[in-house]
């Protein structure tokens, strides 16, 4: 069985796209938001209710290449719900106030879900 | 500067638009905020509305021009 370690960086963000049932790509972490539009996205989706995986980009810019290659999107943030691109920060808050943000959350999570957050630390090589 | 080029850029991809503004969010030209209103947009989910936007500003946020890029669609007939 292969590790986390023997993946290559695309196939790492891949895997926690498709793992993750919200994942945030973003600047800084929960905890230290580098960027005010990551920070956007962060409180739209914990107002709507999302269990959040967060993955710092800054670390290393191959990151957001290889992110950026998988997703056709070309900013940070990027939301992933259940594998989908949700959309960046604009979108995120658009949505959340207009309670569609909950709803798709809703319908692909359940709505009795917890609310976690969570950070993913990607292995460099 | 970089204000006129991706206004032009824009109303390059929207020809149907009938809004298009640019907005220079910091004055420093490189924190922009874009809202497009065009009836290209209707019935579209908003992540294809913005993916539109994003493509027709791929070159300057590829190389660096557009450091900061915030996205306000509308779709208009």
């Amino acid at each position: 069985m292969s590790t986390l370690a023997d993946r290559t960086l695309g196939e790492q963000i891949k895997d926690v796209i498709e793992s993750e049932p919200v994942v945030l790509f973003m600047k800084g972490t929960p905890q230290m938001v580098m960027c005010g539009n990551s920070d956007r996205a962060l409180r739209a989706l914990w107002q709507s209710g999302a269990p959040i995986t967060a993955v710092d980009i800054l670390p290393d810019p191959r990151i957001r290449q290889e992110l950026s290659a998988l997703s056709g999107w070309p900013t940070i943030p990027q939301v992933f719900v259940k594998g989908e691109l949700v959309g960046g920060a604009d979108i995120c808050e658009e949505l959340a106030a207009s309670g569609e943000l909950r709803g798709k959350l809703d319908e692909a999570l359940g709505a009795d879900r917890e609310q976690t957050v969570k950070t993913v630390a990607l292995t460099l090589s | 500067m970089a204000s006129e080029t991706i206004r032009a850029l824009l109303e390059q991809a929207f020809p149907n638009a009938s809004d298009v503004q640019v907005v220079d969010r910091t004055g420093g030209g490189d924190h922009f905020h874009v809202t497009v209103v065009s009836s290209d947009f209707v019935g579209l989910p908003l992540i294809d509305q913005h993916r539109r936007v994003n493509e027709a500003l791929a070159a300057p946020l590829a190389d660096g021009t557009i450091h900061e890029l915030r996205i306000t669609t509308k779709g208009a007939v």
